[in-house]
């Protein structure tokens, strides 16, 4: 399943190019990026019950250093998308900090308290463009290859989301993956047994953070535009229903989920603006009848 | 006279008016194993949660190896050697029993975080979780779900566990709750051989086990402890018939 994935993924600027369809490739990378933040918050909500309501906060925060360091004149790749990424991680470090102190429905309230907190303070900085955005002028670059070009963007988009699906996979089966999953099932048994549980969680929500704030990144080079709507409650509430969609805990799952979304907001977005209705029917649909979402459909019945 | 593996002084814990650990003061020698009965309200597993650092007493010290421990947080009085098992059994559901060993194992090295290589292929952790599950018996049972073992096999899952941390001293709350005849007698026999190589705090309310047991044996009713001694001591002590075990 993963290779046809990754063939699907590897076929689509092919496709575009014969079918004359350049605006394929990005619709791709628009998935392709929202599937990075949903495989990053599928990694703490998946794997750690760590359920994030304030997850685009990090992805603002990182699209807007990309966008502040493009601004400016600074456009290497290799400055604008560690500094976003550090820059989320920090902002995750605090966050995560004080909202894991709380567990269940309190940890998704206060963490979108925070994301509503970033939400303000980018509508709130004038310098920024405030509620209007924040027009980034150029891409990054990396040297030898040319981001301007919208087959070599997307391509360069699906090796970050491929290289971190192959990170997190490790990730959640090494010894530091166990404990966070261990602990998210018997917080008690793993502190009892003497791992500092509140840690590893912390150490998990930053990695996940660092994450998105990289996705943010991409998304300002490739939107070539970072506004508020970013941080938006609602689009932590999309990132979460990707999660959902693709299939809670399974990684992969976040791709699948950003592709139905995506999909779903285009295909009926046309005929209503009431498209989220439809939305709605089927994530009740599949919280009902397919828990483990359109990965654990796709996936069969083999595990479990 | 050597110091004591786990003093405990002037321990003392209240729910509002109900008090649960009246100014307890005991010692536990290293590689004792002392049993803990008294009625059911008696603020025994309160006792073994303020040991483990669940409950915090209001008032009192417990010093581990002469170190006070009273203010460290669970998760640190573990990495000091302290294990336990619970009264309802706590194990990660959806692992195997070998991986929940395995984590035991791994927990000596709690503070290290290992990223990327896959803890389910690590022979560091798997022969010792291998050979934790064969000491009580699950060798057979070792791929299968925590969630799916019997009741039996999980109190046992609990015990291969806590002893694959290596701990200084394991405080067991009712290892033998919930079981049939058959199982207690395992388990038993089980704790038979690990006591003489540890030391044990048990809570326990099957007098047959506490018999075959315990070196020592503290009566808890009302949070105070109203005896301590051989069990054939305590068991003829008028207070304990009287208070505990309902006769006269």
């Amino acid at each position: 399943m993963y290779l046809a994935t990754l063939l699907v993924l590897v076929a689509i600027p092919i496709l575009a190019a014969i079918f004359g369809q350049p605006f394929w490739v990005n619709a791709a990378t628009r998935i392709v990026i929202y599937g990075i933040v949903a495989m990053s918050l599928d990694l703490i909500v998946g794997y750690g019950a760590m359920v994030s309501f304030g997850h685009a906060a990090f992805f603002a925060l990182g699209g807007y250093v990309a966008g502040i360091l493009l601004t400016n004149g600074i456009d290497s790749a290799f400055v604008t998308w560690p500094a976003a990424m550090l820059a989320a991680a920090l902002l995750a470090a605090g966050v995560g900090a004080l909202s894991l102190r709380t567990s269940g429905v309190y940890f998704i309230m206060i963490t979108l308290a925070f994301g509503q907190m970033v939400y303000y303070a980018s509508v709130g900085l004038k310098m920024f463009g405030g509620t209007d955005g924040l027009p980034v002028p150029a891409r990054s670059t990396l040297p030898l290859i040319d981001l301007r070009d919208a087959t070599v963007f997307y391509i360069v988009c699906t090796v970050v989301l491929v290289a971190f699906f192959v990170i997190a996979s490790r990730l959640v089966e090494s010894r530091f993956g166990m404990v966070v999953r261990g602990a998210a099932e018997s917080e008690r048994r793993m502190t009892a047994l003497g791992f500092p549980v509140a840690r590893y969680r912390l150490v998990a929500f930053v990695i996940a953070g660092a994450v998105a704030g990289l996705a943010g990144a991409l998304w300002a080079d490739f939107s070539r535009f970072v506004s508020p709507d970013m941080a938006s409650w609602t689009r932590s509430g999309e990132f979460l229903v990707m999660v959902i969609l693709g299939g809670i805990g399974s990684l992969a799952g976040g791709l699948y989920g950003a592709a139905v979304l995506t999909g779903f907001e285009s295909l009926f977005s046309g005929f209503t603006e009431h498209w989220m209705l439809v939305l709605g029917i089927v994530l009740i649909l599949i919280v009902l009848f397919a828990k483990r979402g359109i990965y654990g459909v796709l996936a069969g019945r083999r595990h479990d | 006279m050597t110091e004591p593996l786990l003093a405990v002084r002037g321990l003392r814990k209240a729910f509002g008016a109900l008090i649960v650990t009246d100014k307890l003061d005991f010692d536990l020698a290293a590689g004792e194993t002392l049993a803990i009965i008294g009625p059911n309200g008696a603020g025994k597993t309160t006792l073994i949660a303020q040991l483990a650092g669940d409950v915090r007493p209001d008032a009192g010290t417990i010093a581990l190896n002469g170190r006070p421990i009273v203010h460290e947080p669970a998760d640190v009085r573990a990495r000091l050697g302290i294990a336990r098992s619970f009264q309802i059994t706590t194990v990660v559901p959806t692992f195997s029993a070998e991986d929940n060993v395995a984590l035991a194992v791994q927990s000596r090295t709690a503070m290290q975080m290992h990223f990327w290589q896959p803890a389910r292929a690590d022979e560091r952790l798997r022969e010792p979780a291998r050979a934790a599950l064969e000491r009580v018996g699950l060798s057979a049972r070792a791929g299968v779900r925590a969630s799916d073992l019997s009741h039996g096999e999980a109190r046992a899952l609990e015990i291969a566990m806590a002893l694959a941390c290596r701990p200084m001293v394991m405080l067991l709350d009712e290892p033998m709750a919930g079981m049939g005849h058959d199982e207690s007698r395992a388990m038993i026999d089980l704790l038979r051989t690990i006591k003489t190589e540890t030391t044990m705090v048990l809570i326990e309310h099957d007098m047959d086990a506490v018999a075959q047991l315990a070196d020592r044996v503290m009566v808890l009713v009302a949070g105070r402890a109203v005896a301590s001694g051989a069990y054939d001591d305590v068991r003829r002590d008028p207070v304990v018939r009287d208070a505990y075990l309902g006769e006269n």
